[in-house]
């Protein structure tokens, strides 16, 4: 069953030096309970996408369905149903782990005792337990990872949209991050979308991958699937495969971003 | 829900301030020190009004604490955008307006508190005036406040970086203090100047407080006073509100 649907998204940001195409038309659908690796060179064009699909950022053309809902017609309904983690994450540092997660069951418009036994739940789950009463700024960088995604699966989304999580993280703090994503899509049957730069991590986590270059979808499917035509068979390295599709070598000739 | 949404961010950044006491405090400083330092030098002075030079100086160091205060409102929310906290608010079904309304409610809040201190302060400096009077002055602090900080929010949703921000607000707020009349009644000044001043919203809000501290309650002073004061509340608020709901920042 199709969960997210969308149909030449795009979006111009209007700048001084003229208009900027950081989308050009994304057309993407995603089956629920996948997770779906949204890859691309730096900007390509994935955050925006990301912020469109989460209603942050308002689109300049296309349209797109969340779980049922019209991204134009119906945003509210589409804030319901999924939860977003930002790369830089979400949290202010004085506050304490267990205000935080209350005061986003509260934003949900859970009352106060479910709010608070959210909190306790969602930190039981996510293994924030034993800092619960610390400030979110004496977590290390693991645990503030897993607070920002608690915070997002604060009213159980449908679709959880990642931003680069595991970036900056050491080698345990990303497997354990793998496994939480894992148990969340096998458990919850949650539709997870996330963006990455490592490939190793797009290889192993994701169902289907989709990679975007300068604003518009060029590649898509299982990571084997990609390998055999585009890095030329089956056992090539993703990271081969993918400076095929984007048709980047190692020192690209034309660094210049394509948006900002 | 709005009043529900409102509650909750209202709390959040209460809970915010309280857990900075020295800012709190420190906010009261700068008119604190025009009052121990500038109010003295007037006392003997012919300023032209009924009532005393500290009838005059205090409705006007009231209204610069909102003004200075309440106008540097929007830097916490671009530290709040770097965090990424205002875009996780923002992908929940909280209402915008109350996003904004919590934020400038807090605020009113903080600068009536802050006003009450001053006014205390210059209680002991030798200051008499009614009660109702000091009561509408804290009113117009509060107005005042809800006004400035709403536009000071929604500047700082646009703007990038703090850098733009601060220059931005110094270039308004200056001259709105010097044109107001805040300090000395403009009535005290040549003739164009005290034209000038009347283009400057803060001059209506400064005069009707300044009746207020005398005891003189239906002015036309006053009616201009609250006239512009809740017109400005309701325009700044709908700028607000606008930004908050559109945006992408």
């Amino acid at each position: 069953m199709t969960i997210i649907s969308t149909a030449g998204l795009a979006r111009t940001f209007r700048t001084k030096l003229g208009p900027v195409e950081a989308v050009r038309g994304i057309d993407l659908t995603v089956r629920e309970g996948e997770i779906l690796g949204f890859l691309g060179p730096n900007g390509a064009g994935k955050t925006t996408t990301l912020r469109m699909l989460t209603t942050l950022l308002a689109p300049t053309g296309g349209a797109a369905t969340v779980a049922g809902h019209d991204l134009a017609t119906d945003p509210v309904g589409v804030r319901r149903v999924c939860g977003y983690v930002a790369q830089s994450g979400g949290v202010d540092t004085q506050i304490t782990v267990r205000e935080e997660l209350i005061t986003q069951g509260r934003l949900y418009r859970l009352t106060k005792a479910q709010a608070a036994g959210r909190a306790e739940e969602l930190a039981r789950d996510l293994g924030l337990g034993d800092v619960l009463d610390r400030k979110a700024g004496t977590l290390s960088g693991g645990q503030r990872r897993r607070l920002d995604i608690a915070l997002a699966l604060t009213h159980r989304p449908k679709v959880l949209f990642l931003d680069e999580p595991t970036t900056g993280l050491d080698p345990g703090s990303r497997a354990d991050l793998w496994d939480l994503i894992r148990r969340l899509r096998d458990e919850h049957r949650t539709t997870v979308f996330l963006t990455t730069h490592y490939l190793d991590e797009a290889d192993a986590l994701s169902d289907r991958l989709v990679v975007v270059d300068k604003g518009v979808v060029v590649a898509e499917g299982t990571p084997s699937a990609l390998k055999l035509r585009h890095g030329g068979s089956i056992d090539a390295s993703l990271q081969d495969t993918f400076l095929a599709i984007t048709g980047r070598s190692a020192t690209p000739a034309d660094a210049a971003p394509v948006a900002v | 829900m709005l009043l529900h949404d409102t509650a909750l961010i209202y709390g959040r950044y209460l809970r915010q301030s309280l857990r900075s006491r020295f800012a709190l405090l420190f906010g009261v400083l700068m008119p604190l020190l025009y009052l121990l330092f500038f109010g003295p030098l007037l006392t003997d002075l012919p300023l032209g009004g009924r009532g005393s030079s500290w009838q005059v100086l205090v409705p006007g160091l009231l209204l610069q604490l909102g003004l200075f205060g309440a106008s540097f409102a929007g830097f916490s929310i671009i530290i709040e955008k770097g965090q990424g906290v205002v875009e996780r608010m923002r992908v929940t079904p909280v209402s915008r307006l109350a996003l904004l309304l919590g934020r400038v409610l807090r605020d009113a809040t903080v600068f009536v508190f802050q006003a009450v201190l001053l006014v205390l302060a210059a209680l002991a400096m030798g200051l008499r005036a009614p009660l109702p009077g000091v009561l509408i002055g804290f009113a117009f602090v509060a107005l005042l406040t809800v006004s400035l900080a709403s536009l000071s929010y929604a500047l700082a949703m646009k703007v990038r970086t703090p850098q733009e921000f601060g220059p931005a607000i110094n270039a308004m707020t200056m001259p709105m203090m010097l044109l107001s009349g805040l300090m000395l009644p403009m009535t005290l000044g040549p003739r164009w100047l005290d034209v000038l001043s009347h283009f400057i919203p803060f001059r209506y809000l400064v005069d009707a407080v300044r009746d207020a501290y005398v005891g003189s309650y239906a002015t036309a002073h006053m009616l201009y006073g609250v006239l512009v004061a809740v017109a400005f509340a309701a325009l700044a608020v709908t700028v607000g509100t606008r930004v908050f709901r559109t945006a992408g920042a």
